[in-house]
């Protein structure tokens, strides 16, 4: 207590308010004086007693000195003095400073922003008990067509087999995946995110209610009789406007009126980092599907009891998973390939750490977050050598007062501080317009992020935030600060009078920096080459069908499978309505990543590796798509597809199938009337082929054009209808909804969305990355430009003496250009040499993620170096300028 | 930079406190001659204090708190700085009494036992 308050006063007498000199030098004059006058007192002569005084008492101004450092807290009072000083300095190079604290903010700011981004979708812990513990399950995957891939959906059955394999090993939760639905509270109908989750999900996160009661196991019991939810927190606020009185309210959701029961803990906003739970309901309450093998329609999660390793949760759940595997290969038609089989058989399960959320947002944008962070790096670098050029150029202008501090007694340490203090000034306020630019960066990258589907993602500037700014601007401080700093700190005294302006090791370091900034900067241009290139690629590549005004709805049957004549009076129905021109079913659309493949046989030729594509399209599908007929004839009611009967014996149908699939298969020849078969669970079915149409994308942009077969829709529980509007799809939208729900009130529209929105949502992590991947090469490039304009500015002042004596000794302009941009030539060239090496080893690195571009195409490399060249001239233009109108006679007088 | 204390002074600054202290306490106000004055004479000579020593020692008694110095006039008319014992100073040479009283008990039982 008594040192805080010691310190505090200390403080106090560093900012100002303490004892003035004078007022401690009439104290201790007073003590000498007394200390005289008794040595006088004993006999000696009045000189005598005061040399006495003196040597007795210690003498004033070593007294004043102990004084003064006890008085203040003297690394403060040097501290703010330097603060003084430096900010100063920077006020007296406004324009420099201005430019540097921009760069560097925008830099700094960019990648907050992208640690915010990363940190919100990758790496924030949910905020549950020892989220270290939880883990997800997921498999690689084999399909019967020998794909692999990694899947993390489980069905019910399952999830009861697992949960009795893991006993008491550990916590087994159902955890359903954020799905938007529809809900009406009082009139409104509006559209709020569910999960389902099991009854031990709340306890097993050891989360506590705000209000009422969260689930708990009696809300397992199957079927549920109850139909209860908890909301999140966040919906509380939101929609319920914080009402104390919600527990017991109830709204429809579906077919149900659930009711609110509790309300889950602040900051619990589901597990899905991309999307914030709205409300949470028994996964029980899903009915159907709780006895529907085959129906995935969550994540299971896995906490591990205290003392038992995830690892024996794994091999306890593995055991169950061999056993199911053998029991659905023992159930399989004797045909099945074997290897497939074997592979399907020996299948691992696996468990992720769970701790910071699950979501295809994270699978999806992990990469390009990645990439964008290591561009943003680059930026901040060039930024940083942008700065240093600055302070190197100021250091060896002051070089003469440097010398000056070390003449009269200032430490190698104490102008260290003082450089890195006026860095440090420097990096502070570029942190601030960093905060500012983040502050609105990060939620125009989420909107970037989001196409019809919001990304929402929690981005409160907390503390890792701050910390993670404060790191980097402290890094960025010593980045750019401390070799100018060393560099000025090590002039000698001597140095101060026979001083030389601009030191050869000066030179190198400028010159070392251009490079590093030029290469960095070609690097940024050529990555973002490839990304808009690959945009440019992708959007423009033609579809084979007409995307515009299209409307797609997707619709599931509650109860039995309806047959195609049911779908067909829908789409009737539909067809009638004011403001479509046309309307059809399928089992979905292309670019929604569905597929089915089955292999087709033609009679005299070899089996052939790759199965065509396949889709169940109603008639009228081709013309709501817009795609053309080239032979043969539309599919009517009453064409059957190539399928199994009850009894597994091929029952004959007929198909459509696209040019690339008639020159694939029939070299080009008009394959109408022809028959092949198709394989159904390894029984070759007969299909006549009625009609070809134009090729058309399927499975997603990246793909070329493959061989597809159309055939009619079976009886579905499932499937899109397609309609094709006149105006703006989303306007006619509600009016089929309410459509549909009049004619057939078992047909539940899931989403609706337009075709467009799907080729959109493919592309959007493209646009994300060719969008901010082209921001950075603009600010990468503005940055390298001020730097090189800088540099060479200051070159001219430098050499204009040296300048005027040629140009008075008859040197033309043109030896004067050269003169000036000579030296800078190199370490551009040597820069963009590496940056060209770096971005085409780069690009191989995300080769998978281009499209059509190669990090090796001519073009590829030959944009960027033009760009950056282009940049450079500019950049250079006035200073040599400048150069060139330097007038001999002013120069000369002036030296 | 500036002088540090030599070692010696080291040794004296936790004693040096509890002497200034006492000092103020039976003599009352004073201004630091006449402290140094005091402190030689008690110790016969052998305690002599430069003013290095004694005036940042009373500087940060009274940044402490312990300690209230003022400007008057000395006996012959003179401006001086006289320091005088706050309540809190008060309270502190209490417990540093204590603490010293306990310490030399120590010392002794530890010296005479091994003597």
């Amino acid at each position: 207590m008594l040192t805080l308050l010691e310190w505090f006063r200390r403080l106090l007498g560093t900012l100002g308010s303490h004892r003035r000199d004078d007022d401690l030098e009439e104290e201790l004059r007073l003590h000498m004086e007394l200390a005289a006058e008794h040595a006088a007192r004993s006999g000696a002569s009045p000189a005598e007693a005061r040399r006495v005084a003196r040597v007795h008492t210690g003498g004033v101004s070593q007294a004043m000195d102990a004084l003064r450092d006890r008085r203040g807290l003297p690394w403060l009072q040097s501290l703010v003095s330097d603060i003084v000083f430096a900010s100063r300095q920077l006020n007296k190079h406004r324009g420099a400073s201005l430019a540097a604290i921009l760069s560097l903010g925008i830099a700094i700011g960019a990648a907050t922003a992208a640690f915010r981004l990363m940190d919100a979708v990758l790496w924030r812990t949910l905020p549950v008990a020892s989220p270290d513990r939880l883990h997800a399950l997921g498999w690689d995957a084999i399909t019967s067509q020998g794909d692999r891939g990694y899947r993390d959906d489980f069905d019910y059955p399952t999830y009861r087999r697992y949960r009795a394999a893991a006993g008491s090993r550990a916590q087994i939760i159902v955890i359903g995946s954020a799905s938007r639905q529809d809900v009406i509270i009082g009139t409104e109908t509006e559209r709020a995110i569910r999960q389902y989750v099991s009854g031990n999900v709340f306890a097993t996160l050891g989360l506590q209610p705000v209000l009422g009661r969260l689930l708990g196991p009696a809300d397992d019991e199957e079927p549920s009789r109850r139909s209860v939810v908890v909301i999140s927190y966040e919906y509380w606020t939101r929609r319920f406007n914080g009402d104390p009185q919600v527990v017991g309210k109830t709204f429809r959701w579906g077919r149900n009126v659930v009711e609110i029961v509790g309300i889950a803990p602040r900051g619990f906003t589901g597990t899905e980092p991309g999307r914030l739970t709205d409300f949470f309901a028994p996964a029980t309450m899903n009915t159907q599907a709780l006895n529907s093998a085959g129906w995935s329609w969550f994540r299971i999660w896995v906490r591990p009891n205290d003392d038992v390793s995830p690892e024996q949760v794994r091999e306890s759940i593995q055991t169950q998973v061999r056993l199911d595997r053998q029991q659905t290969v023992k159930n399989l038609p004797g045909s099945a390939s074997g290897p497939i089989i074997s592979a399907y058989l020996n299948e691992q399960i696996t468990l992720t750490p769970a701790g910071a959320g699950v979501s295809s947002a994270q699978r999806t944008f992990k990469r390009p977050l990645f990439i964008l962070a290591a561009l943003v790096v680059l930026v901040l670098l060039i930024a940083c050598a942008n700065v240093a050029n600055l302070l190197v150029a100021q250091g060896s202008a002051r070089a003469r007062e440097m010398a000056l501090r070390v003449s009269i007694g200032a430490g190698r340490l104490r102008l260290i501080q003082l450089v890195l203090v006026e860095s440090a000034l420097l990096a502070l306020c570029a942190s601030i317009v960093g905060a500012l630019f983040s502050w609105w960066a990060a939620p125009f990258v989420v909107s970037l992020l989001s196409f019809q589907e919001p990304v929402q993602l929690v981005l409160d500037l907390d503390w890792r935030t701050t910390l993670f700014s404060l790191f980097l601007t402290m890094t960025v401080t010593m980045l750019f600060g401390l070799a100018p700093a060393l560099r000025a700190s090590s002039v000698t005294p001597l140095g101060a009078v026979n001083i030389r302006r601009d030191p050869p090791a000066n030179r190198r370091l400028v010159r070392s920096l251009i490079s590093v900034q030029m290469a960095f900067c070609l690097f940024v241009i050529f990555v973002s080459g490839l990304f808009g290139t690959t945009l440019t690629n992708l959007s423009n590549r033609p579809l084979g069908f007409d995307q515009n005004h299209v409307l797609v709805m997707e619709v599931n049957v509650r109860g039995d499978k309806q047959p195609p004549q049911v779908w067909e009076d829908v789409a009737n129905q539909i067809r009638s309505l004011p403001g479509v021109e046309s309307a059809s079913s399928a089992m979905w659309v292309p670019l929604t990543e569905n597929r089915w493949r089955t292999p087709v046989a033609v009679a005299g030729q070899q089996p052939r590796d790759e199965a065509p594509y396949f889709l169940g399209v109603s008639p009228k599908y081709f013309d709501t798509m817009r795609i053309g007929l080239v032979a043969g004839r539309d599919f009517h009611i009453g064409d059957v597809p190539p399928a199994l009967g009850p009894d597994n014996q091929p029952i004959p149908g007929v198909g459509i199938v696209s040019e690339a699939f008639a020159r694939a298969y029939f070299d080009t020849t008009s394959p109408v009337g022809r028959l092949v078969t198709v394989n159904r669970d390894n029984i070759a079915v007969p299909m006549k082929i009625i009609g070809v149409v134009g090729d058309a994308a399927y499975y997603n942009m990246r793909e070329p054009m493959r061989p597809t077969v159309y055939v009619p829709t079976d009886a579905r529980s499932e499937a899109a209808l397609v309609v094709r509007t006149s105006g703006d799809p989303l306007a006619v939208g509600p009016s089929i909804r309410r459509e549909v729900a009049r004619v057939r009130a078992d047909f539940i529209v899931t989403n609706a969305a337009t075709q467009s929105a799907f080729v959109q949502r493919q592309l959007i992590r493209e646009r994300l990355l060719s969008t901010l991947s082209l921001f950075f090469a603009g600010v990468a490039l503005l940055l390298a430009g001020i730097g090189l304009y800088g540099v060479l500015n200051y070159a001219v002042i430098r050499e204009r003496h040296e300048i005027g004596v040629r140009m008075a000794l008859g040197a033309r302009a043109s030896h004067v250009v050269a003169r000036v941009t000579n030296e800078m030539l190199s370490p551009v060239g040597i820069g963009a040499v590496i940056g060209v090496a770096a971005g085409v080893g780069f690009g191989r690195l995300v080769e998978s993620i281009l499209f059509e571009v190669k990090a090796t195409d001519p073009a590829a490399i030959a944009m960027p170096v033009l760009v950056l060249a282009a940049a450079a001239a500019f950049a250079a233009l006035p200073p040599v300028v400048r150069a060139v109108h330097t007038d001999p006679a002013q120069t000369l007088r002036s030296e | 930079m500036a002088n540090k204390a030599p070692a010696k002074a080291d040794v004296l600054q936790g004693t040096l406190d509890l002497m200034v202290l006492q000092t103020l306490d039976s003599m009352g106000p004073q201004h630091g001659y006449a402290i140094a004055a005091r402190l030689e004479q008690v110790s016969g000579g052998a305690l002599q204090l430069n003013m290095g020593t004694l005036y940042p020692g009373l500087m940060r008694l009274e940044q402490r708190g312990l300690l209230k110095g003022s400007w008057g006039t000395t006996d012959t008319n003179r401006k001086a700085r006289f320091y005088a014992l706050t309540a809190a100073g008060k309270r502190e040479l209490a417990r540093e009494k204590q603490a010293w009283d306990r310490m030399t008990a120590i010392m002794q039982a530890l010296l005479r036992g091994q003597a």
